[in-house]
């Protein structure tokens, strides 16, 4: 048999493998699973093709014009055909500001959860593959941080930030700072969880097996014991990006998140809402309800996920 | 010692293992009379264990649940560090040796586990699994080499090379045991350690491992250490064996002999709890009261609460091996004073 003949049969029953599988299955009949995984789609391909699906480019001060502002969706009796979902006080189209703002919010959301993983998934990793006093060392640091509200953290953090090194530095950096912020202070829950499947793991004799083959402890941890905790990972994964975007948007919505130059969806929230009460309501709103849409099938989906590799529920 | 040490491979002396069972530091804190002390409280699973392994042999380790036979095993293949005395390998000592340093070692011995089901990583396939340690203990040798190794050891057990790129879940038991072999055979090993590696098997498949085994010995030159509570898997694989109780050695003795004329008490209960066709009235010698346990072991010999022969030496002082007339070892003082 040539090599090309066994990626071959290789692929195919990996694909096989995938249509057989309870986890196709279950997605197969579950409704909702399916619609939130498409919603969910469909706002991943609109973030990452904002610039060619929205009609304006909201941060070029150039296209805008102030005489535009705050006009109503384009099915009001005011509204203006060109701004279909209406515009914001300056001016900017909001549904091409919506789906950069999207943008913004995922992209701030998905990598403040990689950083989170990967502090997570190595100090989980570790405390529970050497144990004893690194271990306690590690979780108590783990406690420490949550004994802190990410909020609490993330606005002195920011506060700080802003007051030290002036408005000016802290608009261009502003979306790092966020993801450092968020990042760093939710790592104890990938800690917590990956320490604990550690923990389970590392006493089967697979385990045993590696060691007495001689592989470095870095091997064992990240080719065998890490691709069998993965389950609970991918679990708490798409409930930390949700999580991840709404503190990003209440970050945003105190005035500490994305400047109003480079509006993330609760940033918009914000600067609309000193227009509220004048009756520019779709300021606020629209972008609120494209928040609540995100992050409520996020939240499904992970629900979803979670019942599906949880072997409480299914013996596989 | 009595066995001539040119022969010896492995080589085990005075090995104790204890285990602590009183927690971390804060747990060990007790506060008595007016004063915190510390307190600590310790499993003994082996006690002074003295064993050579000859080259060629396959040496069964028996003894019931919770006597040490499993931690000798881990010990020696170095998952678990002694407490006290050595371990030798080729008169060279391995249990204080560097990852590095061991790292030979590690290519010569190999051990077979207990449960298949959970001795092979889940999320590898066959492939991946027996063809990790070829690399890694042959890292000059191309992929060609290293999969031509791997549908070898799959071969020389039965399995189908074309299932390599399965996952074990669609294995049986004693086809992923025989996978496991594979694993501990790819690395060309001398010495193999086999933790009670065909108890998790049905009756019917436990055969053809243990012969799979013994094929693999005659045709690579292979040492075992088997480790089992299944008498009758001792007659039909070993050549010596070691009767283990809480954690000391009995008796050692070629299996003939120990199924013949057993000298220890305890390894006479033992065999004579071995059912027999023949049996019309079984004349088993029945043991009172339990094993003590391991946190408080009996003084002097471990087994004198329960033994029939058991006198005041018994109580007081640890007996040590001797060699008999029969050429067996015996850790009794009945036997050495004549009384059995």
């Amino acid at each position: 048999m040539n090599m090309t003949a066994i990626v071959e049969e290789q692929t195919v029953s990996n694909w096989q493998r995938f249509r057989q599988s309870h986890f196709w299955h279950s997605f197969c009949i579950d409704k909702v699973a399916q619609i939130s995984f498409l919603v969910f789609v469909a706002y991943v391909i609109a973030a990452l093709l904002a610039p060619l699906m929205a009609p304006f480019d909201p941060y070029d001060p150039g296209s805008i014009d102030i005489m535009n502002s705050e006009l109503p969706p384009s099915w009001q009796e005011e509204g203006d055909a060109t701004f279909w979902l209406g515009t914001d006080a300056q001016g900017r189209d909001l549904w091409s500001t919506i789906l950069y703002g999207t943008r913004v919010s995922l992209m701030i959301g998905i990598c403040a959860v990689m950083l989170q993983a990967f502090l997570g998934i190595c100090i989980g990793l570790v405390a529970g593959y050497v144990g004893g006093k690194v271990d306690s060392l590690l979780m108590r640091l783990a406690d420490v941080q949550l004994s802190f509200s990410t909020m609490m953290v993330a606005i002195i953090v920011l506060a700080v930030f802003q007051a030290t090194f002036g408005t000016q530095l802290y608009q261009e950096l502003a979306m790092v700072m966020l993801i450092l912020v968020i990042g760093i202070a939710e790592w104890p829950q990938y800690a917590r969880t990956v320490r604990a499947s550690v923990l389970a793991e590392k006493e089967k004799e697979y385990v045993d097996a590696a060691r007495v083959m001689g592989l470095r402890a870095p091997r064992i941890m990240f080719r065998h014991i890490l691709p069998n905790t993965l389950s609970p990972i991918l679990v708490i994964s798409t409930v930390q990006v949700a999580n991840a975007i709404i503190s990003e948007a209440a970050l945003s919505f105190l005035g500490l998140g994305m400047p109003v130059s480079q509006p993330s969806l609760g940033s918009l929230i914000s600067s609309g809402f000193e227009y509220i009460f004048s009756g520019s309501w779709w300021i606020t709103v629209i972008p609120g309800l494209v928040l609540i849409v995100l992050v409520l099938v996020m939240n499904l989906l992970g629900d979803w996920l979670r019942d599906v590799l949880n072997p409480k529920l299914y013996k596989g | 010692m009595i066995v001539q040490l040119n022969e010896s491979l492995l080589q085990i002396r005075d090995l104790y293992k204890r285990f602590s069972i009183s927690g971390d530091f804060l747990d060990q804190l007790r506060f008595e009379g007016g004063k915190i002390k510390r307190h600590q409280e310790h499993v003994h699973a082996i006690n002074g264990v003295n064993l050579d392994i000859l080259k060629g042999e396959a040496l069964c380790v028996v003894g019931e649940s919770g006597c040490g036979k499993s931690t000798v095993a881990r010990t020696v293949m170095g998952l678990l560090n002694p407490s006290s005395g050595s371990i030798s390998y080729e008169g060279q000592r391995i249990d204080n040796m560097s990852g590095k340093a061991l790292m030979p070692y590690r290519k010569k011995m190999q051990m077979i586990f207990q449960n298949p089901y959970a001795s092979l990583n889940p999320r590898m396939t066959v492939s991946e699994t027996l063809a990790e340690p070829v690399q890694f203990h042959n890292p000059k040798w191309s992929g060609a080499e290293v999969r031509d190794k791997v549908h070898e050891v799959m071969f020389s057990v039965g399995v189908d090379p074309s299932w390599g790129v399965r996952f074990p879940h669609e294995f049986s038991g004693g086809q992923r045991q025989r996978i496991s072999i594979a694993r501990a055979l790819a690395v060309d090993p001398e010495f193999i350690v086999a933790d009670e590696p065909i108890s998790a098997l049905d009756v019917s498949i436990q055969a053809q491992v243990l012969n799979l085994m013994m094929d693999a010995q005659e045709q690579r030159d292979l040492t075992y250490m088997f480790i089992t509570h299944d008498l009758s898997v001792v007659e039909h694989f070993g050549t010596r064996v070691a009767v283990m109780y809480l954690g000391t050695l009995c008796e050692l003795g070629t299996s003939e002999q120990l199924f013949d004329s057993p000298r220890h008490p305890y390894t006479q209960a033992l065999m004579s709890a071995i059912p027999k066709l023949a049996d019309d009235r079984p004349n088993h010698i029945k043991l009172q009261g339990e094993v003590p346990t391991p946190v408080n072991l009996p003084s002097g010999c471990v087994f004198h609460g329960r033994c029939p022969y058991a006198d005041d030496r018994c109580k007081q002082e640890i007996p040590q091996l001797i060699v008999t007339d029969s050429g067996t070892q015996v850790a009794c003082h009945a036997v050495e004073e004549g009384r059995i």
